[in-house]
C-alpha cells in the first residue's frame, strides 16, 4: 500500500513575494525599454562601427516602444515602489524567519554546484546530496536577490544622481551606474529563461508547489534510491 | 451506521487525500483569482485617461498622480549640501550637443535684449546683460544630463542665481514657491520649485567654454540648473516670474514628471 504525505516545501510568504515580482518585474523591464530607447547608448563597435545594436529597429516596432519615453518614465517611476517594497518583505521574511539558511551559498556551494550543472546537463550520473535547494539553486536564488538589491542601488544613482551622489560614486559614476542597471536587466533575462526551463524540465509536481506550497510524497513500502532532485 | 457516519461528516478529520484536495482548490483559486485582480488592475491602468490638462498634461491620470506624490517623497532628500560632481576644465566637451531649438526660432536682437523680471506685486524689472555681467562670475564644469538617457560633461560661467537674487533684493520673491522662465518668443517655458532654483549651482549662464553663448546654446542668457535634467535649462530666457504656484512647463504639458530633478 501506498501512503501518501503532504510535504510542506514553500512557505506563503515566499510564493506570495515571488509571484508578485513577477508582473512587476515585467513591468519594471518592459518601461526601462520605453526609457531606454530614447538614446540606446549601449552598442558594440570597433573603432567607431557600429556593429551591434542591443535592439534592432524591428525588435523597437515589434513592441511598439518608440517616441514613449515620457510614458516609460511615468510607469518605472511608479512601479519601482512596487519592486522595492516587495524585495525589502521577501528579504525580511527570509532573514527573520531563518529561511536563508536554506538560500545562502554554503562553502562548498560552488564547488557542488558545478557538479549540479554536470548532472542537469546529463554528463554525470549523480547530483549531489540536498536539502530544499540544490547548491546551483543557492547560487541562483542569492544573485537574483543580490541583483534585485543592485537594480535598486542602481537605479537610484541614476534617478538622482546628485541627492544621491554617494550611490553614483559607489557605482563608479552615473555613465557606469547606467550600464549597470542595464547588465542587471539583461541579467534578470537570462535568469528567467534558465528558471523556466529547469521548471518545466523539474516537472509539473514541483511548479504546482510554487502555488499550494507543498508536495505530495508517495511513501512506497520497500526502499527505493532517490532520484536527484533537479527541480528548480 | 452509514446513515450515522454521514451526519457526522463535517466533524471527521479530513483524510489525507481531502486534504490536498482542499489546499490545492484553495491555492489555485486564490491564486486565479489574484492573477484575474492584477490583470484587472493593469488593465484598468493602461486604460485609465489621460489626467484633465492643468499645468501638467498628457499623462494617465493615476500615473500623474504617482509622479507627484514620488515627486514630495524625493524633495525631502534635497539639499543644498548635496552638490553635482564637478570636473576639471580639460574634461569639458568641445563641441557641446545640441538638442533642441523649441523656443531658439525667433532671434532677439542681443543689442536690445533685457531680462524681464515680473514680480508678483507686477512691478518689473528690467536688467541688462551688462548688468549681470557685473556680479560676480561662477563656472561650473559639470555632467549635463538629458532625460533621453545621454549626459556630456560641459562648461558654462555666468551669475549664481542666488547671487542674481540678493543683488537685485528679490530675495521676499524666492518665499514664493516657484520660478517661472519663459523663452522671448514664449515657445519654451520652465517652472522650477524655489529651492532647486536657489541650489548653489544654478546659474544664469551667459558663456560657454569661455566665450559668450552661441544662438544654439541660448544667446544671450540661459539657466543652468545641475539639479535637473536637461529639459529645465531652459535657453535665451527673455522673462522670469514668481509664484506659489506652477509655472506653465513645456515638457510637463508632455507628460514628463514636473519636477524632473536629479
Amino acid at each position: 500500500m501506498q501512503m501518501k504525505t503532504i510535504k510542506e516545501k514553500h512557505s506563503l510568504a515566499m510564493r506570495w513575494c515571488h509571484w508578485v515580482n513577477f508582473p512587476i518585474l515585467t513591468i519594471m523591464i518592459w518601461s526601462g525599454m520605453l526609457i531606454y530607447w530614447a538614446n540606446d547608448t549601449y552598442t558594440f563597435g570597433v573603432f567607431g562601427h557600429t556593429l551591434f545594436r542591443f535592439f534592432p529597429k524591428w525588435f523597437n516596432d515589434a513592441f511598439n516602444i518608440p517616441g514613449r519615453l515620457a510614458e516609460g518614465m511615468a510607469f518605472h517611476f511608479l512601479f519601482m515602489w512596487f519592486f522595492t517594497i516587495n524585495g525589502v518583505v521577501y528579504i525580511m521574511y527570509t532573514f527573520f524567519s531563518g529561511e536563508w539558511r536554506e538560500l545562502v551559498p554554503k562553502r562548498n556551494s560552488f564547488k557542488e554546484a558545478w557538479q549540479v550543472l554536470l548532472h542537469d546537463l546529463h554528463i554525470r550520473k549523480m547530483a549531489p546530496p540536498q536539502n530544499k535547494y540544490n547548491a546551483a539553486q543557492r547560487i541562483a536564488y542569492t544573485a537574483i536577490i543580490i541583483m534585485g538589491i543592485g537594480s535598486v542601488i542602481t537605479g537610484l544613482a541614476i534617478y538622482k544622481p546628485v541627492q544621491f551622489n554617494t550611490l553614483t560614486w559607489l557605482c563608479g559614476g552615473y555613465h557606469a551606474a547606467r550600464i549597470e542597471h542595464f547588465v542587471l536587466t539583461i541579467g534578470y533575462v537570462f535568469f528567467f529563461i534558465i528558471h523556466v526551463v529547469q521548471v518545466v524540465l523539474a516537472g509539473w509536481r514541483n511548479f504546482q508547489s510554487a502555488i499550494t506550497g507543498f508536495e505530495v510524497v508517495t511513501d512506497k513500502p520497500k526502499p527505493i534510491i532517490k532520484p536527484a532532485a533537479d527541480e528548480k | 451506521m452509514k446513515n450515522n457516519k454521514r451526519l457526522k461528516k463535517a466533524k471527521k478529520p479530513l483524510t489525507i487525500e481531502q486534504k490536498i484536495n482542499r489546499r490545492t482548490f484553495i491555492s489555485f483559486g486564490t491564486f486565479a483569482v489574484l492573477s484575474g485582480a492584477a490583470y484587472g488592475g493593469w488593465n484598468w491602468l493602461k486604460n485609465s485617461p489621460k489626467e484633465v490638462r492643468t499645468v501638467t498634461a498628457g499623462a494617465k491620470a493615476p500615473l500623474r498622480r504617482a509622479l507627484n506624490k514620488t515627486e514630495l517623497f524625493f524633495r525631502n532628500f534635497f539639499s543644498n549640501n548635496n552638490l553635482v560632481k564637478t570636473y576639471p576644465k580639460e574634461r569639458a566637451a568641445r563641441v557641446v550637443r545640441y538638442n533642441s531649438g523649441i523656443g531658439l526660432q525667433t532671434h532677439p536682437d542681443i543689442e536690445t535684449w533685457q531680462l524681464q523680471v515680473k514680480k508678483q506685486s507686477g512691478e518689473v524689472m528690467n536688467i541688462t546683460l551688462d548688468e549681470l555681467k557685473a556680479l560676480p562670475k561662477t563656472e561650473i564644469i559639470f555632467d549635463f544630463k538629458c532625460v533621453e538617457g545621454w549626459d556630456q560633461i560641459s562648461h558654462w560661467g555666468g551669475v549664481r542665481f542666488s547671487d542674481f537674487i540678493h543683488h537685485f533684493k528679490l530675495d521676499d520673491q524666492t518665499k514664493l514657491d516657484y520660478v517661472g522662465l519663459v523663452t522671448p518668443d514664449k515657445k519654451y517655458y520652465v517652472g522650477l520649485d524655489m529651492p532647486s532654483a536657489m541650489h548653489p549651482q544654478t546659474l544664469l549662464a551667459y558663456e560657454m567654454n569661455d566665450k559668450p553663448l552661441i544662438p544654439k546654446h541660448g544667446e544671450p542668457l540661459r539657466l543652468i540648473i545641475p539639479v535637473k535634467y536637461g529639459i529645465k535649462n531652459l535657453k535665451c530666457i527673455g522673462s522670469m516670474n514668481f509664484s506659489n504656484r506652477r509655472p506653465p512647463d513645456y515638457w510637463a504639458e508632455k507628460g514628463y514628471d514636473y519636477y524632473s530633478g536629479l
